[in-house]
C-alpha cells in the first residue's frame, strides 16, 4: 500500500461547535463557549475571541430632559457624551507598563487625559451604614459572613449602626477560608447584592446597598427622627397642650417632656414621673433598658416596663401620658387611675397626628455600602513615570480621581486613600482575583500639559474614538444610582 | 499572533513572557556576564513554545506509553515524568513549567559565569548557584492565595537546582485537595512532577465537601480528559484534614525514595507536614 497524500495535522483540527480558536500565541488554544484557553487570559464568549472583561464607556444624555437614545453603535453620538471608564478596563503586567486605556478628551474645554486601569485591592473594605436603632451587637464584636469572620461593629452612630468589614488583615492575615468569605463578602456587597451577616452574640442581618436592611428576620422600615431627647425637643410644642407628659423610649437617650428642657420652657407641670435608668441632664435618661430590637432599639416590648411608680406628691389621677418610640411605630396612651397607675386607653384622635408627625418626618431606613481603598500603591505606575508626582497631584486637586466613574473622598494625609459610595459606581464594576483581593475600576483625569508634565506615558495616548472602534466595550447609560 | 515579549521589572529583573509562559529571573554576576546570561537566555526563549507545540500530542499522552519526543524540553519533560510516575497517570505536561525553567536557566548558566540564577515560572523555580551562595525561597501555604508561610534556605551546595508548588484552585489543576504541596528537589522539572503527583494524593476520596469536575469540562481541550479533577474544597474537619495529609505523606516517601527528590512540605487548611533533609532550613 502506498500513502497517497499526507494530511497535516490542521486538517484534523476542525473546531467543534461553537468552539473558537485563539491566535494570541502557538498554542492556538481551541476554547469552547464559556471557557477560557490555557494563558486564561483570552476565552469564548458566544462564540467570539474575548479579551476578558469588557472596557465600560459611560454615556450622559447632554439633553437631560429627553429620552436616552439607545447606542446602538451607528449613533452619530450627538445626543450623548461618553467617556471611558474603568470597569473591565484590565490591568498590565508588570505595573511600570502604561496602563491598560490612557484615552485623550475635551473635558469642559480643557484637553485632558484620562488613565484607566483597574486597581487590584489587597488594602480595602467596606464601611456598611444601617439605617436602624435596633442593636445588631456590641461594638467590636465580629462579623461573620459563611460562618467566618469578615469585620466587626463600629461605632453607632445617628439613627445608624456601622460595620466595618474587609480590610488587609480580614482579607489575607487570618485563615484562607476567612479571606476567601470576606473576599466574596466585599464583591457581593459592591456589586450591590443582598448579603446574609450574623454579628457574634447579635443580630442576624441581610443588608444590600440602597435598599431597608433585614435584622432578626424584621425589615426595617423607618430610621429615627432623632435620639428620644431630641424628639422631645421637636414636637414639644405640639404636645404640651394635648398630653400631661411624654416619653419617647430609646435606648441612648430617652426624653421626658416634662423634666425636658423643652418642657420647662412651655411652663408644664412636674408630674412625678420616674423612669428607670440613668439621669444625665433634666429631661434626659441614659439605659432605660438594654439594647434589643424592642422599641427605640431597646429590649422593651411593654413600655410600662421603663416607669417607676409615679411621685405622689406631683402626680394627679387622670394623667395624660403619651409613650413613643424615636420613629412613632410603637406608640401607647395612658391615663392614671385613682392609684396613679397607667391604664391603657385608646390614643385620642387629636393626639394620633403628633405620632404620625414624627413617622413622617423620618426617612427610610436604608443600607449604604461605601467602598473604601488606598489606591497609592504599584498601580500608580502605569500612570506616569514618577509615582510621588500623581500623589501629588492628586491632592492638589489637580488630578480627579474617580472609580467607575463615581466621585470619590480622597483621605486627606498620605497615599491615595479613597472612599467611594458603591451605589454610584455601574453593575458589574467589582470583581476579585484570589489573592484575595477586590478589583475595583479607577480613573485618574488631569489635564494633558500636566499629564506629560507628570511624567506620563505621552506615546500611550489614544482617542476615545479610536477605543471603541477597536476594543471590545460595554455602554452603560449614567445615573445618579445605580443597583445590582 | 503577538510574539515573545522581552522586558524588565521595576526592581530591574528579566520578564519573558509568551502564551501561558511567564518566566521572571534573576541574574547575578559581574556586569558583562550578566549581560550574556541575559541574551542567551532571550535567544533561547524566543523559539520554546513553538517547540513544544510541535509536538503537543506527544507531550499530552499518558506517559504509561512511553512517548518520544525530540526537543530537548520535551526530552526533559518525558524524563522527569518517567522518573517519578511511579505508575500513577500523568502526562508529560506536569512537568512543562519547570521543565521550561531548567532550560532556560541551563542556558543562562552556561553561557556566563554567574553566581546565581534563578528562573521563576509562575511558581516553580530553576535555581543555579555557586557552592557558597545562598538562596532564600518564599514558601506558601496555599498556591491561590499564595500567602508567604515561611522561608527556605537553599545552600549552594545542598545539590538544590529545582523548588516547585502545586495544590488545587489558581490555574494549577489537581486530582488532590492540597492547598500546597512544595517540592525541593535536584532540578525544577522534578520539583513540579514531584509536587503535582504529591499533591493529587492529597486526598479524601468521596467527600462531600469535595467538589470535582470532569478535567475536560473546565478546559476542553485537557490532557486528562475526564478524569475528575477539584474545582471546590469546603471546610475539612480535623480528622479529614489529618487523613488527606497522611495519604500525601505516603505519596511524598514514595517521591522521597529517588535521588531527584530532596525534600517535601505538604499544607492543607492550616495544618503543615514537613519532610526535609538537614541540610534544607525553613524559618
Amino acid at each position: 500500500m502506498t500513502i497517497e497524500t499526507v494530511v497535516s495535522a490542521d486538517d484534523f483540527d476542525q473546531p467543534g461547535e461553537g468552539k473558537v480558536r485563539c491566535e494570541a500565541c502557538p498554542i492556538r488554544c481551541f476554547i469552547k463557549p464559556g471557557q477560557t484557553g490555557s494563558c486564561d487570559r483570552y476565552g469564548n464568549v458566544d462564540g467570539v475571541l474575548t479579551r476578558m472583561d469588557p472596557v465600560v464607556v459611560l454615556e450622559r444624555a447632554i439633553d437631560r430632559g429627553d429620552e436616552i437614545v439607545s447606542f446602538t453603535g451607528e449613533t452619530s453620538g450627538s445626543l450623548v457624551s461618553s467617556r471611558l471608564i474603568a470597569s473591565g478596563a484590565g490591568t498590565t503586567y508588570p505595573d511600570y507598563k502604561p496602563a491598560p486605556f490612557i484615552v485623550s478628551s475635551d473635558h469642559e474645554g480643557v484637553d485632558t487625559v484620562t488613565v484607566v486601569t483597574e486597581g487590584i485591592f489587597s488594602y480595602c473594605g467596606v464601611k456598611v451604614k444601617i439605617d436602624t436603632d435596633r442593636h445588631v451587637g456590641d461594638e467590636t464584636s465580629a462579623v461573620l459572613y459563611e460562618g467566618q469572620p469578615v469585620g466587626h461593629v463600629s461605632t453607632t452612630e445617628y439613627g445608624s449602626q456601622m460595620l466595618s468589614l474587609g480590610g488587609v488583615h480580614h482579607l489575607t492575615g487570618l485563615t484562607k477560608h476567612a479571606g476567601l468569605a470576606t473576599m466574596r463578602a466585599l464583591e457581593e456587597l459592591c456589586e450591590k447584592r443582598a448579603v446574609e451577616l450574623q454579628v457574634e452574640g447579635g443580630a442576624h442581618l441581610v443588608v444590600q446597598a440602597g435598599r431597608a436592611p433585614i435584622i432578626n428576620g424584621v425589615t426595617e422600615r423607618r430610621m429615627r427622627v432623632g435620639c428620644g431627647s431630641a424628639t422631645v425637643g421637636m414636637f414639644a410644642g405640639q404636645w404640651h397642650e394635648l398630653v400631661d407628659e411624654v416619653v419617647v423610649v430609646d435606648e441612648h437617650i430617652t426624653g421626658v417632656l416634662s423634666e425636658h428642657q423643652a418642657g420647662a420652657v412651655l411652663g408644664m407641670r412636674p408630674t412625678g414621673i420616674k423612669i428607670r435608668g440613668r439621669r444625665s441632664t433634666p429631661g434626659r435618661i441614659f439605659n432605660v433598658a438594654g439594647p434589643g430590637s424592642g422599641w427605640g432599639g431597646t429590649t422593651i416590648t411593654d413600655p410600662l416596663e421603663v416607669l417607676l411608680p409615679f411621685n405622689k406628691k406631683h402626680a394627679w389621677p387622670g394623667l395624660r401620658l403619651l409613650m413613643t418610640s424615636t420613629t412613632g411605630e410603637d406608640w401607647a396612651y395612658y391615663v392614671l387611675d385613682e392609684n396613679l397607675q397607667p391604664v391603657p386607653t385608646p390614643t385620642p384622635a387629636d393626639v394620633l397626628p403628633t405620632v404620625e408627625q414624627i413617622s413622617l418626618n423620618c426617612e427610610p431606613a436604608l443600607t449604604s455600602v461605601v467602598f473604601m481603598a488606598g489606591a497609592g500603591g504599584s498601580l500608580r505606575a502605569g500612570t506616569t513615570t514618577s509615582p510621588i508626582a500623581l500623589t501629588h497631584s492628586i491632592h492638589s486637586g489637580e488630578t480627579r480621581v474617580t472609580v467607575g466613574g463615581a466621585p470619590v473622598y480622597l483621605w486627606p494625609g498620605g497615599g491615595i486613600t479613597i472612599m467611594v459610595d458603591v451605589e454610584r459606581v455601574p453593575p458589574s464594576s467589582f470583581g476579585h482575583v484570589p489573592t484575595p483581593a477586590i478589583v475595583a475600576p479607577l480613573e485618574f483625569t488631569v489635564p494633558r500639559d500636566r499629564y506629560l508634565a507628570l511624567g506620563g506615558h505621552a506615546s500611550s495616548i489614544r482617542s476615545l474614538d479610536d477605543v471603541v472602534a477597536n476594543e471590545r466595550v460595554r455602554y452603560v447609560r449614567e445615573q445618579a444610582k445605580y443597583s445590582s | 499572533m503577538p510574539g515573545p515579549s522581552v522586558g524588565r521589572l521595576g526592581d530591574g529583573r528579566l520578564h519573558l513572557q509568551y502564551g501561558p509562559i511567564d518566566l521572571v529571573i534573576t541574574v547575578e554576576g559581574d556586569g558583562d556576564a550578566e549581560v550574556r546570561a541575559e541574551k542567551a537566555m532571550e535567544f533561547r526563549f524566543r523559539t520554546i513554545l513553538d517547540e513544544l507545540v510541535d509536538e503537543l500530542p506527544l507531550l499530552r499522552a499518558d506517559i504509561a506509553s512511553r512517548p518520544s519526543p525530540r526537543g530537548d524540553v520535551a526530552r526533559r519533560m518525558v524524563a522527569a515524568t518517567s522518573d517519578l510516575h511511579s505508575g500513577d497517570f500523568a502526562t508529560s505536561m506536569v512537568a512543562v513549567a519547570g521543565a521550561v525553567a531548567d532550560t532556560i536557566a541551563d542556558v543562562g548558566w552556561a553561557s556566563a559565569s554567574l553566581r546565581r540564577l534563578i528562573v521563576n515560572n509562575g511558581g516553580d523555580i530553576a535555581i543555579r548557584q555557586v557552592p557558597h551562595a545562598s538562596t532564600t525561597v518564599g514558601v506558601v501555604d496555599d498556591v491561590t492565595s499564595g500567602r508567604v508561610v515561611g522561608r527556605l534556605h537553599v545552600a549552594g551546595d545542598s545539590g538544590v537546582g529545582g523548588v516547585a508548588t502545586s495544590g488545587w484552585g489558581g490555574r494549577s489543576v489537581s486530582f488532590g485537595v492540597a492547598d500546597a504541596v512544595t517540592v525541593i528537589a535536584r532540578t525544577a522539572a522534578e520539583a513540579d512532577v514531584a509536587a503535582s503527583l504529591i499533591a493529587n494524593a492529597v486526598d479524601v476520596p468521596g467527600h462531600p465537601a469535595i467538589e470535582r469536575r470532569r478535567a475536560c469540562d473546565v478546559k476542553d481541550d485537557s490532557d486528562l480528559g475526564e478524569r475528575l479533577v477539584t474545582c471546590g474544597v469546603g471546610a475539612l474537619d480535623t480528622d479529614d484534614v489529618d487523613r488527606a495529609l497522611d495519604a500525601g505523606v505516603v505519596r511524598a516517601e514514595l517521591a522521597l525514595l529517588s535521588p531527584a527528590v530532596i525534600g517535601v512540605i505538604l499544607c492543607l487548611q492550616e495544618r503543615r507536614r514537613f519532610l526535609l533533609p538537614s541540610t534544607v532550613t525553613i524559618d
